[in-house]
């Protein structure tokens, strides 16, 4: 049996502790917002957090995560009131939209780190994060008025 | 020079205009005559709500739910077709939504005859369509309304969702039920575009909420009661035969259901996806490896060259070649190659089914439904009507989705057979990569001439690759009467250039590997070819590349118009810093044209695209912001082909697996890209598609002029520069 938090809920399972965390969240708890795209921490479409820190869950065996608190996207804000996704919006980020789970849950760990990211931070933290439609360079400007806002609007 | 016309983009240009009353004949077997039999419409109008066409339905609660034919990959078609229909209708934007059409002839394309997603034509084939639409909507609402108040209906106008006359006024849900009783009108007037409201704007993106909590479903997503999940083995060269299996071990595995033979390959159905991959590593399959188990791209690449070494099917011929030749003052010759692409969409295929005795429901992106479906009723034994497909979300789909014998849909009903289940099919990443329907490797040897003014007097394009259509129901239509296959020369053979001596010609090479159009098709190489060409051309001439497209655009207004604008937006005469070098190119594609400028630096052989001009012309548009995403994106996709990507073969066997090995440009790799659309009154283009060729060329002669070595082969690298 193995027991974690997922955006605040507590759940116990009976699982192969082997099985990848994404698979878990997919398929046992049926949160299909992370998204799966390579399998071995390439593309980092699968990426949550794993006690605030963003993980490829395509390569974290489940049983890394006992006892732990995971946030998926499906946790990010309920209402997208997160200052990321309003900026999102703002810039009419997504095309496909299949790697913007992963993308706003690395932009999420950057902006709680550095609150006002440089363009070289941006590349930093968003490089393993890849977007087949080119949407990067919207991206790049979700993030700094993402920024502002939260500079604005203070901690939502 | 006579300007040779392209079949194809004529018919598409007819059938547009014809407003979807024209035809192009495909015959796809088993799908008689294209008249399909009709299946559910979207949704049906109910008591509460009114469905004048199958493009709209407004409900008494407000709600304007607008039915899209077109499947949406990430191009904004779930927006920009609903703004074309809602213009129309007067609606109240915020309350207008999207809906995927179910599989109905009603939602073919105007202009293929299919229901599908390609060619850039989902925006510029559905003006007319989704315009009328909501207009038609619009005068029965207003009929209803003139109806209650006994007034004449030209004697009342709409706004934002409502029908007006003096102070009164009446919502579309509230005239919803009324109007459903009326007749749609046979004739709409259509609106002055000077009083479009939302055409033209750039309106943020209806799919965009659901695509940031995690909530917007694609395939992937897709679960059903009982639903197991199976991933399939497949053969690992193409052509190669299942001999047998020995599942012993992973029969026995956790979760394993049942291992089975299908033409795909042998697929292990489970409980759950990594039960499934699991089992599959622990499974043992001979194969007869086929005829293609020594082959080599390198040795295909040799193969290719030799043979452009002699005549191939005539494409086109303007004047003599040879004899201008003869005559040139400067003469250049340049061999270019292109390998083999991987779509590579971020959503690796995928597929659901759900088999009944008498019905079976699939749920997939799929870019070309009627094929699809008909596909899917061959294998699961039912008349079409008796199949229904549910478009989802494409995680991308850059023409892999639309594949002519529906590979992931088929093979998803035989593994359905086996389940006895609902069962969703998933391939893994290297599964996708390695499942072959590639973008065809090409070489084109081009010899060029310039006369002792300067001016270029001849030009040979000769191609080497492998035919799309050829074997596949389009090329019947578009192979028709040709010995040569349209896809792969497009871009050359319609090349705007006024050299008077022009010669095109191609051989098509037979390779079992599957091949298939990938966004932009033939452009994706020709344009790459020649306008690198063109740089060579110029250093011939003495002249500025810039400058010397300009002389021979002369009776090119929209090229040129795109060049310029570039040209002019990236300071094309302002010197850049040392190190640094500025490449141009200019391509029409998908009736819409493009140019682009490229500023990259190259040290210790690594080259760095610094920014990327992008100016575009794709005639009247409907949504601006859309436009420069895709110009965007579009530029992106063709930068990561020029810089990195290629798949190559040794031993019959691909050695590309995943991203390491066929890497994506990531964030920190990303130019500053800049767009600037072109405002006229032309007629509509595409433009998911004419975004990408320019940038293979634009970077490559960048990089000839930071380094003065030319760029012949992709991806680019140094150590292959000449």
């Amino acid at each position: 049996m193995i027991g974690f938090s997922v955006n605040g809920k507590r759940v116990d399972l009976e699982v192969d502790p082997s099985t990848p965390l994404l698979w878990v969240i997919r398929e046992q708890l049926g949160l299909t917002g992370t998204k799966y795209g390579c399998g071995m921490a390439q593309c980092g479409a699968c990426t949550v957090h794993i006690n605030g820190e963003a993980v490829r869950s395509c390569v974290t065996p489940v049983s890394r995560v006992d006892g732990k608190f995971v946030t998926t996207i499906e946790g990010l804000s309920p209402d997208l009131s997160n200052p990321l996704q309003r900026a999102w919006l703002e810039e009419d980020v997504p095309q496909c939209g299949y790697c913007q789970s992963g993308q706003l849950m690395s932009a999420a760990v950057l902006l709680r780190e550095k609150p006002a990211p440089t363009d070289e931070d941006i590349d930093e933290a968003m490089t393993g994060n890849i977007c087949r439609c080119g949407t990067y360079p919207r991206i790049r400007r979700a993030i700094h008025r993402a920024a502002e806002m939260a500079a604005k609007g203070g901690a939502r | 020079m006579i300007r040779r016309k392209l079949e194809r983009r004529d018919f598409l240009k007819i059938s547009v205009a014809a407003s979807g009353g024209l035809l192009i004949g495909i015959r796809f077997p088993g799908i008689s005559g294209l008249a399909v039999a009709q299946s559910s419409a979207a949704q049906p109008a109910s008591a509460n709500t009114f469905m004048p066409n199958a493009f709209v339905r407004i409900g008494t609660d407000e709600r304007v739910t607008v039915i899209v034919n077109h499947s949406e990959m990430g191009q904004g078609v779930y927006t920009s077709l609903p703004m074309l229909l809602a213009d129309e209708l007067d609606a109240d934007w915020s309350k207008v939504g999207f809906e995927p059409a179910p599989v109905d002839p009603k939602y073919n394309h105007p202009a293929f005859g299919i229901q599908m997603t390609g060619g850039s034509s989902s925006v510029y084939s559905g003006l007319q369509q989704f315009r009328e639409a909501g207009a038609a909507a619009r005068a029965m609402l207003i009929a209803a309304a003139a109806q209650q108040w006994n007034v004449a209906a030209s004697d009342c106008r709409t706004e934002s969702g409502a029908v007006l006359n003096g102070a009164r006024k009446l919502t579309y849900g509230q005239l919803a039920s009324a109007a459903a009783k009326l007749t749609p009108p046979e004739h709409v007037q259509l609106k002055d575009p000077k009083d479009f409201k939302l055409i033209g704007k750039p309106i943020k993106r209806l799919d965009t909420p659901e695509k940031l909590n995690g909530s917007a479903v694609f395939g992937i997503d897709v679960k059903l009661p009982g639903m197991l999940t199976a991933v399939i083995a497949r053969p690992p060269i193409f052509g190669a035969k299942m001999k047998s299996f020995d599942d012993s071990r992973a029969r026995s595995m956790p979760g394993v259901r049942k291992i089975v033979a299908i033409p795909a390959g042998v697929a292990v159905i489970a409980d759950t996806f990594w039960q499934a991959k699991t089992a599959r590593e622990a499974l043992r399959v001979d194969w007869d490896e086929g005829s293609m188990q020594n082959f080599n791209t390198s040795e295909m690449m040799h193969q290719f060259r030799e043979r452009a070494k002699s005549p191939g099917s005539s494409v086109r011929k303007d004047g003599d070649f040879d004899a201008a030749m003869a005559a040139a003052a400067r003469k250049v010759e340049a061999v270019y190659e292109v390998p083999y692409l991987s779509h590579l969409m971020m959503e690796p295929l995928n597929c659901a089914v759900d088999l009944r005795a008498d019905s079976c429901e699939v749920w997939t992106g799929s870019q070309f439904q009627t094929i699809d479906r008909a596909n899917a009723a061959k294998i699961a034994g039912l008349p079409p009507e008796k199949v229904q497909l549910h478009t989802t979300f494409l995680g991308g789909g850059f023409g892999r989705r639309a594949n002519p014998q529906s590979d992931f849909v088929v093979e998803a009903v035989y593994v359905a057979k086996a389940a006895g289940a609902p069962v969703k099919v998933l391939w893994t990443r290297e599964d996708d990569m390695q499942g072959g329907w590639y973008r065809p490797a090409f070489l084109h040897a081009i010899e060029g001439g310039v006369d002792a003014g300067g001016n270029a007097v001849s030009w040979r394009s000769r191609l080497v690759g492998q035919s799309i259509m050829s074997g596949t129901p389009f090329g019947a239509a578009f192979m028709k009467g040709k010995d040569y296959d349209p896809a792969s020369v497009e871009g050359v053979d319609d090349l705007p250039y006024e050299i008077p001596n022009l010669t095109v010609e191609s051989h098509q090479a037979e390779i079992n590997v599957p091949v298939q159009w990938l966004r932009s098709v033939g452009h994706s190489h020709t344009a790459f070819a020649t306008e690198c060409f063109m740089d060579e051309l110029a250093g011939a001439a003495g002249k500025d590349p810039y400058r010397f497209r300009r002389g021979l655009l002369q009776k090119h207004p929209r090229h040129l118009g795109v060049l310029d604008l570039a040209a002019q937006k990236a300071g094309w005469d302002k010197p850049l810093p040392k190190g640094m070098g500025r490449g141009i190119a200019v391509h029409f594609a998908f009736e819409s044209y493009s140019a682009h400028v490229a500023e990259v630096s190259v040290e210790d052989g690594n080259i760095r695209v610094h920014r990327m001009v992008c100016a575009i012309d794709c005639g009247q548009y409907v949504n601006p912001g859309i436009i420069a995403a895709q110009t965007e994106g579009g530029a992106i996709f063709g930068a990561s082909a020029a810089l990195f990507q290629e798949l190559t073969f040794e031993k019959g066997r691909l050695q590309q697996t995943n991203f390491n090995s066929f890497p994506v440009m990531r964030m920190n790799e990303c130019p500053q890209i800049e767009t600037y659309l072109v405002d006229n009154h032309e007629k509509s283009g595409g433009i998911g598609e004419p975004g990408v060729p320019c940038a293979a060329p634009a970077i490559a002669n960048a990089v000839f002029a930071v380094t003065g070595k030319r760029i012949r082969k992709l991806p680019i690298r140094m150590s292959e520069a000449v």
